[in-house]
């Protein structure tokens, strides 16, 4: 028997999971980035979170960090969590026939954390090794295509990172206690961390079901519910991204892969896509300006993303804040020197430094905070 | 512009027994009635009959029959409701505007599930002789109790959350003063006050008059209008309860339109007398879970922690998922209302085709709540088309602590359902802010007809938990075993999480 | 599992007592490490014994300051360092002063009282207000005031010296809102007033008329409103000590906007 199943089992499993409910949810989200490329440790977006502790409810927390692996910063660094033993033997083989393994290890953690029933928690830095028609499909869109399956056609095997140079930890839990629990500040170094304390309203009490929510190097960690869901995920079905964990995030982060990685789209005009103007103010606007607005609703319209949220995205080399249009989620952007945060809540920002200013854009402003220069 | 509108009602008239004593004329706020001088006899406008009932029973001779009036070709498919109301907003433009709760065709589930009974191998109990008990207490229980003993005595050491003590599990819910008039409301209090039960502001302040009187069996609403809210009103209260939505129109808020803003209105809602007291469709603090969660806060906070929270939330479809997310957010009781649930005035559209029925949101909540083990964290209050004694044992037995009655009480005080509170004429001085009509209401016989149906209810429940051997009411609380379906789907049955008859 | 993070780790008043100082009728609170409610437990504490003043060190996020207050005598806060969202929510006749920013909330249905913020604020300021004052330095977000209303002498009063976001008065029954627009030479906020039916919105500077919502007018400022907002301007100037001076500030073009009707959604529904 293969390691996994034919190709259309994804389709199979979309249509019997046709009725699953999405899950209903709202949290804090904060993230800090260096522009000047430096690394620095965990501490302070821990203790970020911890000052937002309310916003969540102990069901879930995550981070994710960029450049935390310069040794292997041209593999793909696959972060898998097992609920099974047997689960990993599927994925080894299955990781082997695809991709050259250049090292794996049980992800560290600490035992002594107050998180229940932690999975079995493993990474491999792999580089892809592609054969026959695979041949054609770039690295990215390869080591997607080998993530999905493995979401969708291993049981109790879930990859919840998949970028290069960079990490996504997230589990049952508040954040400190994940951070805790994964050691963020005694053994990572990044230069942008993200992270997200869950409040939602039903409890799977599923580690895969935190966020951040990864696809490649590109995160997501949100807040909020959007109404817009159905019409979201539809459309994505169409580009083949099949939405397996029934979030928000999922959706958005998808939305994201589409639009910036393969559509080649900058955020400026992303956001436009998310939380586009009103067609009042487009009426309003001069000539050229309304048409490429009009123009930007009438194609993306699918993608407008209705209802309340806050995002942060990442990628390397960039994060960016983001509300809906109408701004019904908080954001505070704040800067200090080459510092720049993002989050829920200006105390948060301001219980770990203290900043040169604050601001809060319009609802549909981007925050983006880039690289002064890329990082060798 | 001609009107294509055709009456809903025929008036007939016995003029063989008429006595032209125009007490009809005097009783139809609605002015149907008129005393023709040429002709010497009373004719009617049926055009602008509500089918309110008020001129038949106070004809004192038995003169007048008020009978509905179906006029076109039937067609199953456009439906008479159909053409009127095109009609009607062909003329108007508008937002089709209704009042009290959904009367549409949709399976009533009560009325598809029997109660169970002792036969032989356990003894019913007689209710005429024994004790039956129907105490019940609102609000968070605490996992365990913590107890120290010192000798003989035993001390509490666990620090207990508020809770609410009824003596039959029933409620009257919200209906605000504004929606409803002074003498409905105050007959409501009085009712819940002498039988040892609560009744609901509704979300138009708490009359200062009433305050001192009535705090202890009052629930307060804290609702997106923030109408006569302040400090006082939330500590002049047995309970607070955070109005996110009602079953009869679920995610839209509403107004009272600025003649009923009357001078004492105005005072107790705290706003100008002839403004419109417009709730907005959400609380403009709440936009997200984490955000009611602060809400639920603030009102421990202004309270000193001394009074339970309860939020309330219109049925619709994720309502299992929102209720553990209510609960996890703090909330002490959550009230779930039924898409058959009333009110003073909605549009059309919403009540009748938003939302679900009470029974599967109720049967849903319970068992998502026993999943993640937080169902002793709250108590579960429904509404929303509560009829009879019977749909309470059911409500009860599917997992609900008590329910919410305010189509049910107002029935008692005299509505008729006519649906036409909207219109501000109620004719049986319910929802009316005329006082030539509100006065037609003493609050003394309100609350004797209202405090009468608690009485029969409570008899009616006791019987029937004789009957399945139950002399405590708490031993009927989420005991689907004492229900069996008839007539239901299996996907119906699964989420009631009861069997069929005979199984 | 239910876990509470609001009740959560909140310690005894004993244990937290140590950091309260009183001296003569002023307590001084050291909010650092304090959870929200421990922090209004203590405030509470102190007002139940009698301080006229409450200064509060080192806030960082905490919650609902003021709220807890619901006693006949009335105190005074000052916050140093940022309070949390609902700041002198349900606020009963107290005053707050915080040195610095605050967060979404400020004064959200508060009763009586004042609040004065020598800051930015942000979202759904004055949310629902029915009395006292608000005085905020700089900026607020969306929906400011939205609902606010009055009632005979209650009439509650927002100056803020910046700008607003979107939605400012939205759904506004009652008071006064003064937008003064200091350093700024125009004002972005669209929907300005949209279902407004009582009350009054003074912005100074300039607003154009697509930046206003269906249910509001402009009329002309009167001897009485130049007054009114000329006392309040005064009042900013006590509290903020801008380097703007009253001529300056009033010589400025005002408008002045009130709604259309006091119904106004009236004319959509058929009866």
């Amino acid at each position: 028997m293969p390691p996994f199943c034919a190709g259309d089992c994804m389709i199979n499993r979309v249509i019997t999971d046709g009725r699953v409910n999405k899950e209903i949810q709202a949290c804090a989200v904060f993230g800090v980035m260096d522009r000047s490329g430096r690394r620095f440790g965990g501490k302070m977006i821990v203790e970020a979170m911890k000052n937002m502790k309310v916003r969540g409810n102990g069901l879930g927390g995550g981070f994710a960090v960029y450049g935390i692996y310069p040794d292997y910063k041209d593999c793909y660094a696959i972060h898998l969590m097992f609920e099974k033993e047997e689960a990993k033997q599927r994925v080894d083989q299955f990781l082997d026939m695809n991709f050259d393994i250049i090292h794996d290890e049980e992800i560290p953690t600490n035992e002594e954390a107050n998180v229940s029933d932690p999975p079995m928690f493993w990474r491999y830095f792999v580089k892809p090794q592609k054969k026959g028609k695979d041949k054609k499909l770039s690295d990215d869109d390869y080591v997607v295509d080998k993530v999905m399956k493995i979401n969708t056609c291993i049981d109790n095997a879930y990859v919840f990172s998949s970028g290069k140079d960079m990490g996504v930890f997230k589990g049952v839990g508040f954040p400190e206690e994940i951070a805790e629990f994964f050691m963020l500040e005694e053994l990572y170094k990044g230069y942008i961390w993200t992270a997200h304390s869950r409040f939602p309203t039903n409890t799977p009490g599923w580690w895969g079901g935190a966020h951040p929510f990864c696809i490649l190097d590109w995160t997501v960690v949100h807040n909020g519910e959007i109404s817009s869901y159905g019409t979201n995920r539809r459309f994505l079905e169409m580009y083949g991204y099949y939405c397996t964990l029934y979030t928000d995030t999922e959706v958005i982060a998808y939305a994201v892969d589409l639009l910036m990685r393969k559509q080649k789209l900058p955020i400026e005009v992303v956001a436009k896509i998310f939380a586009p103007p009103m067609w009042d103010q487009i009426d309003r606007m001069e000539e050229k300006k309304r048409k490429f607005y009009t123009t930007l609703r009438m194609v993306y319209a699918p993608l407008l993303i209705n209802g309340p949220f806050t995002v942060i995205i990442a990628h390397h080399g960039e994060m960016i804040g983001l509300t809906d249009r109408i701004r019904l989620r908080p954001i505070t952007a704040g800067e200090k020197g080459d510092m720049l945060f993002v989050s829920s809540e200006e105390a948060a920002i301001r219980a770990v430094c203290n900043p040169d200013r604050v601001w809060t854009p319009k609802g549909g402003e981007p925050i983006v905070g880039r690289l002064k220069e890329v990082i060798s | 512009m001609k009107s294509h509108l055709l009456p809903e009602f025929r008036v007939e008239r016995d003029y063989s027994r008429c006595d032209n004593c125009k007490v009809c004329i005097k009783q139809c706020p609605f002015d149907v009635h008129y005393y023709d001088e040429e002709s010497g006899k009373i004719l009617s406008r049926d055009e602008l009959c509500s089918g309110c009932q008020r001129c038949v029973v106070y004809c004192h001779k038995n003169a007048l029959r008020i009978i509905p009036y179906k006029a076109y070709r039937p067609n199953e498919y456009w439906k008479e409701e159909h053409i009127r109301d095109i009609k009607k907003q062909a003329e108007t433009g508008g937002i089709i505007l209704t009042s009290c709760g959904s009367s549409r065709e949709a399976k009533v589930y009560w009325d598809h599930i029997l109660l169970n009974a002792s036969q032989v191998t356990n003894p019913s109990i007689d209710p005429l002789r024994e004790p039956m008990e129907l105490r019940t207490f609102l609000g968070r229980k605490p996992d365990c109790l913590e107890l120290e003993f010192n000798g003989d005595d035993v001390e509490i050491k666990t620090e207990l959350y508020p809770n609410l003590m009824i003596e039959t599990p029933i409620l009257f819910a919200g209906m605000s003063y504004g929606a409803i008039s002074y003498n409905a409301f105050k007959s409501l209090a009085m009712a819940a006050k002498k039988f040892g039960t609560l009744f609901n502001t509704g979300e138009g302040g708490m009359p200062k008059d009433m305050r001192e009187e009535f705090k202890d069996c009052a629930i307060v609403q804290c609702a997106s209008g923030r109408f006569g809210v302040d400090p006082e009103y939330f500590n002049y209260s047995a309970a607070i309860e955070i109005k996110i939505g009602q079953g009869a129109k679920p995610g839209i808020g509403g107004h009272l339109p600025g003649e009923k803003v009357t001078a004492t209105i105005s005072s107790t809602r705290m706003i100008p007398e002839g403004t419109d007291a417009i709730s907005p469709a959400p609380h403009h603090d709440i936009y997200s879970i984490e955000d009611l969660s602060m809400l639920i806060y603030a009102l421990k906070e202004v309270t000193n922690y001394e009074k339970p929270v309860c939020v309330k939330i219109a049925a619709v479809h994720n309502v299992a998922a929102i209720a553990s997310g209510m609960v996890r957010a703090g909330a002490d009781i959550i009230a779930i209302d039924g898409f058959r649930g009333g009110t003073g005035a909605t549009p059309k559209i919403m009540r009748e085709h938003v939302g679900i029925p009470v029974e599967l949101a109720l049967a849903a909540v319970d068992q998502r709540l026993r999943e993640e083990g937080i169902r002793n964290k709250c108590s579960i209050i429904v509404g929303g088309g509560i009829r009879c004694a019977a749909d309470v044992v059911k409500a009860i037995a599917l997992g609900a602590d008590a329910v919410y009655i305010g189509t049910a009480a107002l029935i008692a005080l005299g509505c008729t359902m006519c649906q036409r509170c909207h219109t501000g004429k109620c004719a049986w001085g319910i929802c009316t802010q005329d006082p030539k009509l509100s006065q037609r209401l003493n609050p003394k016989v309100g609350a004797e007809r209202a405090y009468n149906l608690l009485r029969a209810w409570s008899l009616e429940i006791k019987d029937v938990l004789g009957g399945m051997g139950i002399n405590a009411i708490e031993s009927l609380r989420g005991n689907r075993d004492h229900l069996r379906g008839v007539g239901l789907e299996d996907w119906e049955l699964r989420v009631l999480g009861i069997k069929g008859a005979g199984e | 599992m239910l876990r509470d993070p609001f009740m959560e780790g909140v310690r005894k008043l004993e244990e937290i007592a140590k950091k309260v100082r009183f001296e003569d009728n002023t307590a001084k609170i050291d909010a650092k490490g304090l959870t929200h409610k421990e922090l209004n437990d203590l405030i509470r504490m102190c007002a139940e014994k009698g301080a006229e003043k409450i200064i509060l060190k080192n806030v960082c996020g905490q919650r609902y300051i003021g709220t807890r207050l619901f006693l006949p005598k009335k105190v005074e806060i000052e916050i140093f360092g940022i309070p949390g969202n609902d700041l002198g929510m349900f606020l009963d006749g107290h005053r707050i002063v915080v040195h610095g920013n605050a967060q979404d909330g400020v004064g959200n249905t508060m009763n009586e009282g004042e609040i004065v913020v020598e800051g930015r604020a942000g979202d759904v300021v004055a949310m629902s207000m029915r009395g006292g004052r608000i005085f905020i330095r700089d900026d607020v977000g969306y929906r400011t005031a939205i609902h606010m209303k009055e009632y005979k002498d209650k009439v509650p009063v927002l100056v803020v010296g910046g700008t607003s976001q979107d939605f400012l008065g939205e759904y506004m029954a009652g008071g006064v809102v003064l937008l003064l627009g200091l350093n700024r030479n125009r004002h972005l906020a669209n929907y300005i007033g949209t279902g407004m039916h009582g009350g009054v919105i003074y912005i100074r500077g300039k607003v154009e008329k697509y930046q206003l919502g269906k249910e509001v007018g402009i009329v002309d400022m009167e001897e009485k409103d130049y007054k009114r907002v000329e006392s309040l301007v005064k009042d900013y100037l006590t509290y903020f000590k801008p380097k703007f001076d009253l001529d300056e500030i009033m010589g400025e073009r005002f408008t002045k906007l009130v709604p259309v009707s006091k119904r106004p959604y009236g004319r959509i529904y058929a009866y």
